[in-house]
């Protein structure tokens, strides 16, 4: 074959590869091929894959016939970066991971930490109410990124519109609790970094109305919608052996009929406490893993509400464990030159007590310690089973932090959901998995 | 505790936080206080020497339902030297599996009815460097929901010779989790289809997650002066 | 690209640069190079409350032939960025990037093997937006500013020549960490 501008071969030991470049398609020549299977690349920049995930498609024609998922187009290298940071700031780092349900992470890693400090038990309540609530809006803002960005990826732009503006409400409510809209570091080993501001009461119990109103508006829109059930049901399908087989865990698990949710078998931080339900569906496909990420949000509602109450009542007490040699020593406020230590502590420590001073100095540069050991502390992300392995040599730095992300496991299904189905439903398949690329390659 | 108990690794943690060790497990020993060895150590602590001591070898009985797995998993076919020591550390259990076996006992512990761990929750590796002949461990979590229980498995092996056999036959999706760790610290699983690298390019030398490797952060420039990277500034140790 | 950048220096050539930037900035047609974090944000500026629309960018376009800003938002692995480098490539000019957060800018938090300590090492950044993430409303107010320059972008001979001048400046200048006094 002579050489051609458009499209100039090369050999592999697989046979002829071609680099079309565009425009002359008949003189690309198709003797060397075996039917019509083509390999397709897309992404890892592709608008409908969740971020940089890459797919390696054999089809023929319409069909698929081989996925294969490509990632490391993310890797952060946040799980080496940790172990050169004191155990505190390792909470800042992991927490961009899967950027999506931050305070999942946090959970994860603070909770391996407590349990190698052996502190599991001396929580305070309010800091227990405190870090649940949060985990639960985080919760609905995610499920609603899954929506949204699922119903784009189908041409359902409304759907996408909708869910971001709800997710801003919350993403409101984050800003006032921690500061941030995302990447919060909230979470501290001990308790959480901050008590709510005043006024944080009223603002979640609007928020809760609000979303009262305008979750039933996904439903209307998508539900019984025939351009949306046509595309979802029966799409991605994967039985419980085979999610038990890819250890997926999630709405994802959930939708093939078995209740699995940590917070219920297993439950920490007092979710045993409160009233909610799991929500399973035997539709194994896209449609019922919509379905049960929508009425999930519903009963992260209902835990929300409940975590108010309780905010209530616990007005006052502490939200950071009462052992000085692991409690962060300052308790930050907010001044005219923006977020710092409160003036009460800097005039604590400054003026009055040397002791002080040097408490605070040693625990936030060199920070504590934590015994030798080893510690899995799992937890329900909005995702699935997110876990934290911390290892400590008993120093001030994690020896070795790893986490078990739900995406990264769950991106495993993508092949076996949709072998065999059509081009347009790898879409579907992948927006039903909900993978985010920063949990996946962390 | 009975096998009926649905939350039994929740409910027996607070009787199990003891750790019933017999033995030091020195993995490193860590000199001086801030990181600086030699001259350059004014700070005075530079002759001090601790040993790193990982939680050591627990004795049976371990108490609720380990011993019940530990005796399970040791009653299959093959499996009754397989364990090398058992650690109990904060209420979780940790089984030294002897890496010959880890295949077997793996279909074991996912097949045997008292057992059934149904889902692995991942493969982690981690790297001692001190920890001499047995410097690259692989870590498995194992779920088994039937029981409401979680057990962890570690498989050493020698730097020189890292090697360990695949579960992918037993777990599927342990297919990528084996990759990361062969990506990040060169474990080879022995039986995997396709061992090739998953998070790095393909043709990146090393694996970055060892402990010999080096962080690989940059200088940073402010206006006045340069910062270390995080792993070469001073710190504590 | 066209019979613009031809024009010999002059008051023709000024006027053309004044025309053409006024509508060049004014009809940006942004790429999805949304990476981490930031390209959440990135989603957030384009949805109800910031709503992109209202500077006519709410089109995002899938196809970097279609685009003429590569907004990069978040952090840009080794393994990334050759992929990068190729949309970039493909993208037709005249066209801009715009690095967003700390990550695209300079690697921020994660100086590492893994990510690329700035994404001008592989491609030219017209503006940099510090931030992890920035608020949507950094990324309006960095649009906003590279619209600025854009107006002020010039063409064909007089480009070439504050190129050279640009490369002089940059040549002659002291690295940050030589400079002293009150940071500015």
């Amino acid at each position: 074959m002579s050489a051609d501008p458009y499209a100039d071969t090369s050999e592999s030991t697989s046979g002829q590869v071609f680099n079309v470049t565009g425009g002359d398609w008949d003189t690309i020549s198709t003797d060397s091929l075996e039917g019509d299977r083509l390999v397709i690349n897309m992404g890892p920049q592709h608008p409908s894959t969740h971020g940089v995930l890459r797919l390696i498609l054999e089809i023929d024609g319409e069909t698929v016939h081989d996925a294969r998922a490509g990632i490391g187009y993310l890797h952060t290298g946040i799980e080496k970066n940790m172990e050169f940071r004191t155990w505190t700031q390792g909470v800042t780092f992991c927490t961009r991971m899967d950027y999506v349900a931050p305070f999942s992470n946090e959970a994860a890693y603070v909770g391996a930490v407590e349990r190698l400090l052996g502190i599991e038990d001396q929580i305070t309540e309010r800091a227990q109410v405190i870090r649940v609530l949060m985990l639960e809006l985080n919760r609905i803002s995610s499920h609603l990124v899954a929506i949204a960005t699922g119903g784009m990826e189908i041409g359902a732009l409304t759907v996408m519109t909708c869910g971001f503006r709800d997710r801003e409400e919350i993403l409101k409510a984050f800003e006032l609790i921690t500061g941030l809209r995302m990447n919060h570091a909230y979470f501290r080993p001990g308790g959480v970094s901050q008590d709510l501001p005043d006024g944080t009461v009223g603002h979640l119990r609007d928020l809760v109305a609000l979303l009262k109103k305008r979750l039933p508006e996904y439903a209307a829109l998508c539900n019984a919608n025939p351009i949306f059930k046509g595309r979802l049901k029966q799409v991605g399908r994967l039985d419980l052996a085979g999610v038990l087989a890819l250890g997926i865990t999630g709405p994802i698990l959930r939708s093939t009929g078995l209740d699995w949710d940590l917070r219920v078998k297993q439950p920490y931080w007092g979710y045993d406490t409160y009233d909610f339900d799991v929500i399973t569906r035997d539709e194994p496909d896209a449609y019922g893993r919509f379905m049960i990420r929508q009425l999930e949000m519903w009963e992260s509602l209902r835990i929300v509400e409940q975590c108010i109450d309780r905010l209530e009542s616990t007005q006052g007490q502490p939200v950071m464990i009462a052992d000085r040699k692991i409690a962060w020593p300052a308790q930050l406020s907010v001044g005219s030159d923006g977020q710092g230590n409160s003036p009460e502590h800097i005039a604590h420590i400054m003026g009055e007590s040397m002791e002080a001073l040097i408490h605070h100095f040693k625990l936030v540069t060199e920070g504590f310690r934590v015994p030798a050991g080893q510690a899995y502390f799992a937890i329900e992300s909005p995702k699935g089973e997110i876990a934290c392995h911390a290892v400590s040599d008993g120093g001030t730095r994690p020896f070795r932090a790893h986490f078990r992300d739900p995406s990264f496991v769950n991106l495993q299904g993508v092949s076996a959901m949709s072998e065999g189905g059509m081009l347009s439903d790898v879409i579907v398949a992948v927006a039903s998995i909900d993978p985010v690329m920063g949990g996946v390659d962390r | 505790m009975s096998d009926e108990t649905q939350d039994g690794s929740h409910e027996t943690r607070a009787e199990l936080k003891k750790s019933d060790a017999v033995e030091l497990e020195v993995v490193e020993v860590r000199e001086g206080a801030f990181g600086v060895h030699g001259t350059g150590d004014t700070s005075g602590f530079g002759g001090l020497r601790r040993p790193v001591v990982m939680p050591g070898a627990a004795t049976p009985p371990y108490g609720g339902w380990f011993d019940e797995v530990a005796e399970r998993l040791t009653a299959g076919e093959g499996l009754a030297d397989a364990i090398e020591k058992v650690v109990v550390h904060r209420g979780e259990i940790t089984f030294f599996i002897r890496r010959e076996v880890l295949r077997q006992a793996a279909q074991h512990l996912r097949d045997d009815a008292g057992l059934r761990f149904e889902l692995l929750s991942g493969v982690s590796g981690v790297h001692y460097p001190g920890d001499t002949g047995r410097e690259l461990h692989a870590v498995y979590h194992l779920l088994s929901m039937t029981h409401n229980r979680r057990i962890r498995l570690e498989v050493t092996c020698p730097e020189e010779d890292p090697q360990v056999p695949s579960v992918m036959g037993v777990y599927p999706t342990a297919d990528w989790h084996e990759r990361e760790t062969w990506d990040m610290f060169g474990i080879r699983f022995e039986g995997h289809t396709h061992l090739t690298r998953i998070l790095m390019p393909d043709d990146w030398p090393g694996h970055p997650q060892r402990k010999d490797y080096p962080l690989g952060g940059i200088d940073v420039e402010f206006k006045g002066g340069f910062i270390p990277a995080p792993d070469n500034r001073r710190s504590y140790s | 690209m066209g019979l613009e950048e031809k024009l010999p220096s002059g008051v023709l050539l000024s006027t053309v640069e004044g025309l053409a930037g006024y509508f060049r900035k004014a009809s940006f047609w942004p790429a999805t190079f949304g990476l981490a974090c930031c390209a959440i944000e990135m989603m957030t500026f384009g949805a109800p409350r910031y709503d992109s629309g209202r500077f006519g960018m709410e089109v995002f376009r899938p196809s970097p032939r279609q685009a003429d800003l590569m907004i990069v938002a978040g952090r840009v692995s080794q393994k990334m960025a050759p992929v990068l480098r190729q949309i970039y490539d493909q993208m037709p000019g005249p066209k801009w990037v715009l690095a967003m957060g700390v990550c695209a800018s300079s690697g921020g938090m994660f100086n590492n093997y893994a990510i690329v300590q700035g994404v001008d090492h592989v491609v030219p950044v017209d503006m940099y937006l510090p931030g992890c993430p920035p608020r949507p409303e950094m990324l309006i107010d960095a649009i906003f500013k590279l619209r600025e320059s854009i107006q002020n972008t010039q063409l064909g001979a007089d480009r070439l020549a504050e190129i050279r001048e640009e490369e002089q400046a940059v040549l002659a200048a002291l690295p940050t960490s030589a400079q002293a006094g009150l940071m500015r």
